[in-house]
This record gives structure tokens, C-alpha cells and sequence, in this order.
């Protein structure tokens, strides 16, 4: 009967089921939880989305979106944190100096590839001017970072960021995603599908390596927080008129009968409670709004020539290269344009969080779990990527409790201190692992189209 | 020009801290590597699962070395995890064969493309992952035991006269004398016998070698298991010479697909030459020189700065990089490996 449903009926079906499980959470546990949980599946979404156009629509296998992310979350850290003054009259020259020997560098390397012959001569050239560039790289490079990170680095030590509105960080952040995939994409694509695999593992742990190490940039391990907002913050609501006066509205029923300071005290574990409503609301307001611009790119483009195209391409390599495609240019484009997504996604992310954290950048949460929403959700189908990233985040979520709970449970008949009792219920949150594993790998063997699979054309 | 103690000093200290450490560090890539290199020749996809299975047979390993210790056996000055890596190899074939029947066969009748064999060991690595932290967790363990030293720096100091001293660990000794014998045994079997024969020829060329008669399943399990007892060694080798942790085994899976495809993937001889490639330049680029050079220029001429190239923490952008110069320069690696 299932498999006899239509894609707009699975779609409808499986959306209200998510919808009305975010809403049981609201009632049952907590409305904050339950916005939480939402604005972290509209993030997921997103992410699955990227993944998606590269997996679904061409058929690329990127196992480095853990490191598009991190991107984009630097994006939201150096667009947003207001510069550190002290730091840059300290090293700031030292560093772009450092920063324009590096690019010379590369050019010049470049050069030296394309416009000489192939000779001895050539090689000769192209290490004397990488060690050249690498020797004056450095010479401005090292005391530009001793002196930025000595600055004041209890608080600062960093070179801090444009100081600019934080929403603007989510373009950025998808155009520093997009430039590392361009290097990527034009090394490893056109080889074996593999290839791109392993070089994006490559870059992703390169990219989290130089955000926990490079203090004068991100601050590394200490961690960069406080990140300006794009919404109002809990304690201006507070203050303002129409807010407070919007809470007495809604609480009107509750708060009749009070008087005095036993008013005050209702009124005021009301607005506290609804500020952060409002806020978390806000924030969904935001990335639904991304999601759905996203969303309309992605169908108009699939439903578009270049979406026939890809298909096509992905459907028969050697076809759509006879029909005089250019192959390898295409998926150059499209891995671009998902990784750029998965930018956007990061830099929202962080955004959410406040903070910048390289140490939260693990493989599994960030690569690993987003496949496992494309797959299950229906790869191919952009509905169905939104799905997989709602129902993977909520299922992650909720099981943490629930696997601590389950295993207590199966441990109950051990005595209170039992050795073997205490290690299962402390490991438990590693059998989600074992979950998501086998929920991939059944998915994958009998149900390949995902939940919401793609549309025959 | 300096004196002739300070060349020697600075060639010893040059040998302690990159040749030494590269030679064991190497030999344990290059086991691994030979691990993805075979998997990749026979069953022609590219294992992610193969750092957590190497974390696997590393876990069993320390496991049943945990309770051979509790029993009170000892393997006199070698480490008891050479005692225990039996069992390891064992539970690790176990489980490859085990996937191999649930997961991989599935798709190989099938006939499906690569990616979706990649995809599948993926959610494998998921699995194998999540039941190593669940059974051993997280931390750092360390299941050396037995005489630490081959030879102590104090020790050679005293012997040379020279000022720098040379330390051998016995880890590294027994890394390279195990891995050599290995390489012997798996070069023999692959030339000599019936069975390395039939893998060569199923690899070259699947169809012709099925219509002479070479049973696949019997040269898929063949493969498993060589894969799993070099991947189990190669982690308990590395594990005795620096340490046991679920992530590094996890991170290690770089170096070792960087080593088999900078050799060339699917050559054995290339995973070998692949894996001193990586952990030589790995060493060589984070090595800081400030001492070696110290020794071999005039005092006035003393460096400053550390004179390292690349901190540490970078150890994995090198082999990522030259991953990326052989793609962009002879993508089939240098033993010219299968086709792209």
C-alpha cells in the first residue's frame, strides 16, 4: 500500500507527522525545547539540502561537509566580531604583508606551471620561488602572530572581525565554502569517483585543524563567544513596552486575581519565559526563510535544461559526454554549488550558537549524520533531503534520553555500582552510533529511494 | 667548519628523532595501506571502514591482552599484545567476513557502481565505530609492557662519548621486523601459490579469470582475511608505539589512503613505497631543525626560530597535500595502479 502512495501524499503524511511530533515535545516536555529542536532541523535541512544537489542531482560523494560547515561558521565569526584595535596596530601589517607574499606565491607558482615549458629549467624555477614565497611568507608571518596572540590573549588574542551585521556571514560563509570546493573540485574530480571522497575528507580535517590551531585568527581552543545577534536579545524584550505589554495580553487569564508584588513575580517568570520563545521564534523565522529561498533554487534548477542535464550526466557518464557535455565541468559547478549550501548552513549555525567552537567540528555529527538524513530522507529529492534533515535531527535528539533510558532500564535487575551497569549506562550514548550505522545501512539495501523518493520523469 | 663530533651529534640526533620514528612509523602504513591497496584490487572500492576495523582488532587485542596479564602471563621483555594478537586477527576476520556477507555481497551481485560500495562501508565504519567506544570508550590506552628499550639514549651516550644520545624502542624495533616478515610472507603467497595467483588474476581481469575457473567467493574471503590480519597488525603495531585511541585510528584513515594512492592503489609494492612516502615527509615537515642546524654552522650563524616547516598539528595537510600533487601530477600513483 505504501509504495503505492504518491510522492505528494508521502510528502504531506510524513511533513504532518514531524510537525505534530515537534508539537507533542512542546506540550510534553517544553516549548523552548521543542523551538530548539526545530531551529536545529531547519539548520540540518539546509545542510541536507547542499548534500543533496551534490549526491542527488550529480551523483558526487563529498565526505568533507563537516569542514564547508566549519567555514562557514568562521565566516560568521570574522564578519561579525567587532576588529580587535590593539591587535591589528600589533601585528596587522606584519600580516597582510605575510598574507600578500602567500598569494604572490601561489601566482607565481602558477605562472611557472602554465606559461613554461616542460623542462628542468621549469622545475628549478618552481621550487625556487616556492621556497622564495615560503621564507618571506614566514619572515612577516611569525611575529605577526606572536605579537597579535600576546594582545591582551586572556580576552582577545585575536585579530577579531569586521564588526559587520552577522547575517551578512551567511553569504560570506557560502562563498568561502564554494572557494575550497572550486580547489578541491578542480584536483580531484574527473578521477576516480573515490577520489573526491578521500580529498574531501582530506580538506575538511585540514580546515578544523587550522580553526583549533590558528589562535590569531579564531582564537583556536579558547573559543570565540559572544557573537552579535541578529535578533534582540532576552533582556531588551524585557524592557521594551510592547513586548511586556504583548505578555500581560497573553497571560491576561492567569495574571487576574494577583495583586501587587505576587503580580510581579508572575509577570515576570512569564516574560522571561516568553522572551526566549520570542528569540527561538525569531531564529526560525530566519532560516525558514533561507531554507525556502534555497528550496525554489534547488526545484527551479531541477526542473530547468541544467536539472535535465544533470541527470543526464549522472544517469550515463559516457552518454552525456557523447551528446558533447562537458562532464567534468558540470560536476565542478554542482559540488561548488553544494558546498556553498553547506557554508550557508554552518555560518547559520554558529550564528544560533553565539559562539565559535572548532572543538564541536566532529566528523560524525557534521558529515556523517547529514548522509544519513539524505539517504533515509530520498536522495534526489529535495522535499525528501528536508525530511531526512528534520526526522535524523529530531530522532538524534530525542534518543539521547531515550538510549540512557533504555539502557537503565535493560540494566535494572544489576545492583546499584555494578561495574559492568555503570559502563553500559555511560556508553550509551555510543549505541546511537551503532543506530545511525544500521539505519544507513538498511535504508540503502531496502528502501535505496529514501522516504520521499525522487520522481520518475 | 664544524668539527667532526658535531656532524656525528647532529646526524645522530637527525636519526632519532625522523629516521627512526619514520622507519616504524612507515611500516605501519605501509601494513595498513596494503590492507586498502588489496580490498581495493579485489573488490574494487575504496574501504572507509578500514580505520575502525583497524580500531577493532586493536580494542580485541588489548582486551585479551588486559586479561593475559590478569592471569599473570607474560611474554617475558616483548610486549604480551604480541601474545594476544591472535585473537585479535581472529575476531577481526570474523567481523570482515561477517560484513562481507551482510553488507558488501549484497552489492557486488549486484553490480552496483563503486559509490554505493564506498557509501555502504561507510555506514560499516558507522557501526564498527560505535561498538569500539561503546566496549572500550573514548580515552587514550596505552598496553605496552614487557623491556621499553632496545637501546637507551643514556646508554649510547655513554658508549659514543657524544652528546646526543639514540634510543631505540622496542615498539619500533618490533614493528620493522614483523612488517618485514609480513611483506616477505604476503609476496610469497602472492607470486608462489595457487591462491595469491588466482587473486592476481581475478584482480587484473575479473572475467577472464572467472571463465578459467577462479572461484570469486573463495578469492573475496581470501582477501578479507589477508585485509584484516595486516589492518589488526598494523594497529596493534602502531598502538604499542604510541597509543590506542578510537579517533586517531579514525584520523588514520588519510595517511594510509593517501599512502596506498601515492604508491599506486592496487600495487601492493606501491602501498609499501606509499606508506614510507607519507610518514617520511610527515616527519620531515614537522620536524623543527633548530638543534641539527645548531651543530653543523659556525655559533654566529645559530637559528633563531624552530626551523619547522609545519607545527604538528598539520601532520595530516601533509600527507593531504601530496595526496593532491600526485592526483594533479600522475594520478596513478607511482606504480602506475589501476585505472582511473
Amino acid at each position: 500500500m505504501v509504495s503505492n502512495m504518491s510522492n505528494a501524499m508521502r510528502a504531506t503524511l510524513a511533513f504532518t507527522a514531524m510537525g505534530t511530533a515537534l508539537v507533542m515535545v512542546g506540550v510534553f516536555q517544553s516549548w523552548a525545547l521543542s523551538l530548539t529542536i526545530l531551529n536545529l532541523c531547519l539548520i540540518s535541512s539546509v545542510m541536507a539540502l547542499g548534500v543533496n544537489i551534490q549526491w542527488g542531482y550529480a551523483g558526487l560523494f563529498n565526505i568533507g561537509i563537516m569542514g564547508f560547515a566549519a567555514l562557514g561558521g568562521a565566516a560568521a565569526m570574522l564578519v561579525s566580531m567587532p576588529p580587535v584595535d590593539n591587535a591589528w596596530s600589533a601585528g596587522g601589517w606584519n600580516i597582510l604583508f605575510s598574507a600578500i607574499f602567500f598569494i604572490a606565491t601561489i601566482f607565481a607558482a602558477w605562472f611557472v606551471h602554465k606559461k613554461m615549458s616542460k623542462s628542468r629549467f621549469q622545475t628549478i624555477a618552481m621550487i625556487v620561488v616556492l621556497v622564495t614565497g615560503y621564507l618571506l611568507t614566514r619572515k612577516f608571518f611569525d611575529p605577526a602572530v606572536d605579537a597579535i596572540e600576546a594582545t591582551d590573549s586572556a580576552k582577545t588574542g585575536f585579530l577579531g572581525g569586521l564588526g559587520l551585521p552577522i547575517i551578512l556571514s551567511w553569504p560570506v560563509g557560502g562563498l568561502l565554502a564554494a572557494g575550497a570546493a572550486w580547489i578541491i573540485g578542480k584536483v580531484a574530480l574527473g578521477l576516480r569517483s573515490d577520489y573526491l571522497a578521500i580529498a574531501t575528507l582530506g580538506i575538511s580535517e585540514i580546515v578544523v585543524a587550522i580553526l583549533k590551531n590558528e589562535d590569531w585568527l579564531t582564537r583556536g581552543v579558547k573559543n570565540v563567544n559572544g557573537l552579535p545577534r541578529p535578533v534582540p536579545y532576552e533582556l531588551e524584550l524585557h524592557q521594551s513596552e510592547w513586548f511586556v505589554s504583548l505578555v500581560e495580553k497573553l497571560h491576561s487569564g492567569s495574571l487576574i486575581g494577583l495583586e501587587g508584588v505576587a503580580r510581579e513575580v508572575a509577570l515576570k517568570a512569564a516574560l522571561t519565559e516568553s522572551a526566549g520563545v520570542f528569540v527561538k521564534l525569531c531564529y526560525a523565522g530566519l532560516f525558514a526563510t533561507v531554507l525556502v529561498i534555497i528550496l525554489t533554487l534547488c526545484v527551479l534548477a531541477l526542473n530547468s535544461p541544467w536539472g535535465r542535464m544533470m541527470r543526464a550526466i549522472r544517469d550515463n557518464e559516457t552518454a552525456a559526454e557523447a551528446m558533447g557535455k562537458d562532464v567534468t565541468g558540470r560536476h565542478l559547478q554542482i559540488f561548488i554549488l553544494g558546498s556553498a549550501v553547506c557554508g550557508i548552513a554552518g555560518a547559520m549555525l554558529t550564528t544560533l550558537d553565539g559562539q565559535l567552537t572548532p572543538t564541536t567540528y566532529i566528523p560524525l555529527r557534521f558529515t556523517f549524520l547529514i548522509w544519513v538524513m539524505v539517504i533515509v530522507g530520498g536522495s534526489g529529492n529535495n522535499l525528501g533531503a528536508i525530511l531526512g534533515g528534520f526526522l535524523i535531527w529530531f530522532v538524534w535528539v530525542e534518543s539521547e534520553p531515550g538510549g540512557v533510558w533504555l539502557m537503565s532500564a535493560l540494566t535494572g535487575w544489576l545492583p546499584e555500582g555494578n561495574a559492568v551497569k555503570d559502563h553500559l549506562v555511560q556508553s550509551a550514548q555510543h549505541m546511537r552510533l551503532v543506530v545511525m550505522g544500521l539505519v544507513l545501512l538498511l535504508v540503502m539495501r531496502f528502501a535505496p529511494s529514501g522516504i520521499i523518493p525522487e520522481r520518475n520523469r | 667548519m664544524p668539527e667532526m663530533t658535531d656532524i656525528l651529534n647532529a646526524l645522530v640526533l637527525f636519526t632519532n628523532f625522523v629516521l627512526i620514528p619514520g622507519i616504524a612509523y612507515g611500516s605501519q602504513l605501509a601494513l595498513g595501506a596494503l590492507g586498502v591497496t588489496l580490498i581495493y584490487g579485489i573488490l574494487r572500492f575504496s574501504n572507509f571502514a578500514h580505520g575502525d576495523v583497524m580500531a577493532f582488532g586493536t580494542m580485541v587485542t588489548i582486551l585479551a591482552t588486559w586479561w593475559l596479564q590478569s592471569m599473570g602471563v607474560s611474554f617475558g621483555p616483548l610486549p604480551t599484545a604480541l601474545l594476544a594478537l591472535p585473537l585479535g586477527i581472529a575476531a577481526t576476520v570474523l567481523l570482515c567476513l561477517v560484513t562481507d556477507k551482510l553488507v558488501y555481497r549484497y552489492y557486488r551481485a549486484k553490480k552496483s557502481v563503486p559509490v554505493t560500495l564506498v557509501m555502504a562501508s561507510l555506514g560499516v565504519m558507522f557501526v564498527v565505530n560505535g561498538i569500539v567506544r561503546f566496549i572500550i570508550g573514548t580515552d587514550d590506552q596505552r598496553f605496552f609492557d614487557g623491556e621499553r628499550f632496545i637501546m637507551k639514549a643514556r646508554e649510547f651516550k655513554n658508549l659514543t662519548g657524544l652528546n646526543e644520545g639514540l634510543a631505540i624502542k622496542s615498539s619500533q624495533g618490533i614493528t620493522v621486523v614483523i612488517a618485514i616478515i609480513l611483506v616477505g610472507l604476503l609476496f610469497w603467497f602472492l607470486q608462489k601459490t595457487r591462491a595469491g595467483k588466482s587473486m592476481r588474476a581475478y584482480s587484473d581481469n575479473e572475467d577472464l579469470s572467472l571463465l578459467s575457473g577462479i572461484d570469486p567467493d573463495k578469492v573475496v574471503r581470501i582477501t578479507w582475511i589477508i585485509a584484516a590480519a595486516l589492518t589488526t597488525i598494523a594497529g596493534v603495531l602502531y598502538g604499542l608505539d604510541k597509543s590506542f585511541k578510537p579517533f586517531t585510528y579514525f584520523q588514520l584513515l588519510l595517511p594510509i589512503f593517501a599512502a596506498a594512492i601515492v604508491g599506486g592503489i592496487g600495487q601492493p609494492i606501491g602501498a609499501i613505497v606509499g606508506g614510507y612516502v607519507i610518514a617520511f615527509s610527515e616527519v620531515l615537515i614537522t620536524y623543527p631543525y633548530k638543534k641539527v642546524v645548531t651543530y653543523l654552522v659556525p655559533e654566529s650563524w645559530a637559528p633563531e626560530s624552530l626551523l619547522q616547516l609545519l607545527g604538528t598539528e598539520y601532520k595530516f595537510a601533509v600527507s593531504f597535500m601530496i595526496l593532491v600533487i600526485v592526483l594533479l601530477v600522475r594520478p596513478t600513483g607511482i606504480f602506475r595502479g589501476k585505472v582511473l
